[in-house]
């Protein structure tokens, strides 16, 4: 059974004069424990709005349809009030700008201990121990639990926001862009945590990101999201070497590459816009092998190995 | 291509409300600013139109004392036979005028310092704040009934008065947000490029501090005329100004009260009530129009909605 799967996931935003924003247009998505999926896509293609949707942090503009399923169950079923028991000790999320996500009048390790507190797993003494605990896991010494954000750098913020995720032990890690606004080292060492960490723990860990060279170094699978629904999903391997969506090749393309002689090549023109509907394929207007049916029939969702799926109309693979 | 053309290609232009002026779609979806500003709208009126519209002058005696309202007089008349509805037209001007002029000294002495003091920091803050402390904690009333007794009864001292008790909350509100936006990357980069102390102040941190000033002003008006009743009831008002503290106070003085002519002091009493109560929705809402992070949606009870899946052929 699933970690974490997500079935036909729909999420509209109000918008005034009655009109609506149908930002992810029903997307699918498994993990199983211990697998990193790379969630990729160009700026506002639905992202952050699908894990936001996930966790049921989405602002009251919003409605959703489609499923959410924890260990086989549906916790979205009824809305905020399912969501709440599982929220962060069954599935729990690393902010984007988490290093900012520290209240700075309170020490880090009463933020960590919150949660703790909260879903009434420890308190007190334990709760110390057990924030010491962590802090050590994401290798901060336990004695700065008592320190303020202000006193951590950046990448400390974020090793401690990371902890405080893990606080109840969560089976499933939601992290979005967790690596954003850090230098190259500090980059890497937080990957290499999150890596270690669902290795040990097991756990399923959702990896929303713009860099794709990221997800080929720290992710055993990965989803191309366009416009509000997924291009492409498989395993990073499959996505690199065999793509099934131009899209997927295209931004393979467009990343510079440090062995490669070809030039990096960017994708003419811009997402449609989703708050009309689209008609066809939505990359069609920007895709070099758009032919017939593209412009007229939505793809259909099409597999050639198990688990290796894309919504598109091309045959023999991009 | 050129960028504003390519951003015309990638966002057309849509045909929809967004071109309404602000104004209108505010009063829309604000429909208690919409009732304040009506109300205002109309007290302005006859404020404007006073002496033209009363049927009678302020000191006109036209019927006996304390005459009950009838036909004539649908008001009655007070203690010197003068017609209250005359009175409460004439008076309309002075209170609004009143509320108005204070409320601006109040802005005005309190938007300067609380700028000067929130964007210079340091010892001048210090200073300024103390000072402020010390005005705040002065008790309002105490304050105005010695300076009123000191300074003499006139409309000057009053508008005065209520600048000298309004300008430290207007003060301390303009401060705290001077010092949050003097921290911005914007004004840094400004200051790198040389940009003069008055020019960061006026282009940089005064658009972005005006709503506030705005929203508070409206909400100022509102407690400047209830000073002004408040001062006039005391018996420290302008004896030559019928404003509605005056006409409540002078009803009051009449013994109106034991003669059970209750029109005497109702009808003003209302006239001040339904003005501050306009005023204040319409502050109020001006505040949440214009300072929209004040309803940050994770704060709300409400959640997301959930609804069924669409229908898949129509999806597609």
């Amino acid at each position: 059974m699933s970690a974490l799967a997500v079935e036909d996931l729909h999420v509209w935003f109000d918008l005034p004069g009655g009109r609506e924003l149908h930002a992810v247009q029903g997307i699918d998505l498994a993990l199983e424990p211990g697998e990193r999926l790379g969630l990729v896509g160009e700026s506002g293609c639905g992202k952050t709005t699908a894990i936001l949707a996930m966790m049921g942090l989405l602002p009251p503009s919003a409605s959703v349809a489609g499923r959410v399923l924890l260990a086989g169950g549906d916790i979205l079923a009824g809305g905020d009030r399912t969501m709440r028991p599982h929220r962060w000790t069954d599935i729990a999320m690393v902010f984007q700008g988490a290093m900012n996500a520290f209240d700075p009048v309170r020490t880090v390790g009463d933020q960590i201990a919150e949660p703790l507190e909260r879903a009434g797993l420890a308190a007190g003494r334990a709760a110390r121990t057990r924030t010491a605990e962590l802090l050590e896991l994401v290798g901060i010494s336990g004695e700065r639990q008592d320190r303020y954000p202000h006193e951590f750098s950046g990448g400390m913020r974020q090793r401690a926001a990371i902890a405080m995720a893990l606080a109840c032990e969560p089976k499933v890690l939601l992290a979005d862009e967790p690596t954003t606004a850090l230098d190259v080292m500090v980059q890497a060492q937080i990957l290499e945590l999150l890596v270690r960490l669902t290795d040990e723990l097991g756990l399923a860990m959702v990896l929303v990101t713009h860099d794709l060279p990221l997800v080929s170094q720290a992710c055993t699978h990965a989803a191309v999201m366009y416009a509000g629904r997924i291009a492409e999903t498989g395993t990073t391997r499959e996505l690199h070497h065999a793509p099934l969506h131009p899209y997927t090749r295209m931004l393979f393309e467009a990343t510079p590459d440090l062995r490669g002689t070809d030039a990096v090549r960017s994708i003419p023109g811009a997402p449609p816009r989703l708050d009309e509907p689209t008609v066809g394929c939505p990359f069609q207007p920007r895709c070099d092998r758009a032919f017939g049916p593209c412009a007229t029939t939505r793809p259909p969702r099409r597999t050639t190995e198990p688990g290796h799926l894309t919504h598109c109309h091309l045959e023999g693979g991009a | 291509m050129s960028p504003q053309e390519l951003a015309e290609a990638i966002i057309p232009a849509t045909a929809d409300t967004r071109r309404r002026p602000p104004v209108w779609r505010f009063l829309k979806g604000h429909p208690q600013a919409a009732i304040g500003a009506a109300i205002l709208i109309v007290f302005a009126l006859i404020a404007i139109l006073g002496p033209w519209i009363a049927p009678y002058g302020p000191r006109e005696q036209v019927g006996p004392i304390f005459g009950t309202p009838s036909n004539p007089h649908p008001l009655g008349l007070d203690d010197a036979g003068i017609d209250i509805l005359s009175l409460l037209i004439h008076g309309a001007r002075i209170t609004l005028i009143v509320g108005f002029t204070g409320a601006l000294v109040a802005v005005l002495v309190g938007g300067t310092i609380g700028i000067i003091s929130g964007y210079f920091g340091g010892r001048l803050d210090n200073l300024l704040m103390r000072v402020t402390d010390y005005f705040l904690v002065l008790p309002d009333l105490v304050l105005l009934i010695v300076v009123a007794s000191i300074w003499g009864r006139s409309l000057r001292n009053i508008i005065i008065i209520i600048g000298l008790v309004y300008w430290t909350f207007m003060a301390r509100l303009i401060r705290s947000q001077v010092k949050v936006v003097r921290e911005r990357a914007y004004v840094k980069r400004a200051q790198a490029l040389g940009a003069s102390h008055l020019r960061i102040i006026l282009r940089h941190v005064l658009p972005q501090v005006l709503p506030l000033i705005l929203a508070q002003t409206v909400l100022m008006v509102a407690l400047a005329i209830f000073l002004e009743t408040a001062i006039s009831f005391l018996g420290l008002g302008d004896p030559n100004a019928p404003s509605w503290g005056r006409m409540i106070e002078n009803g009051f003085d009449r013994s109106a009260i034991s003669y059970g002519a209750w029109w005497a002091i109702v009808p003003p009493g209302l006239a001040v009530a339904i003005v501050i109560m306009a005023f204040n929705m319409l502050g109020t809402a001006a505040e949440d129009a214009l300072n929209p992070r004040l309803k940050v949606s994770h704060l709300l009870r409400r959640h997301f909605r959930m609804r069924p899946l669409p229908d898949k052929d129509a999806a597609r």
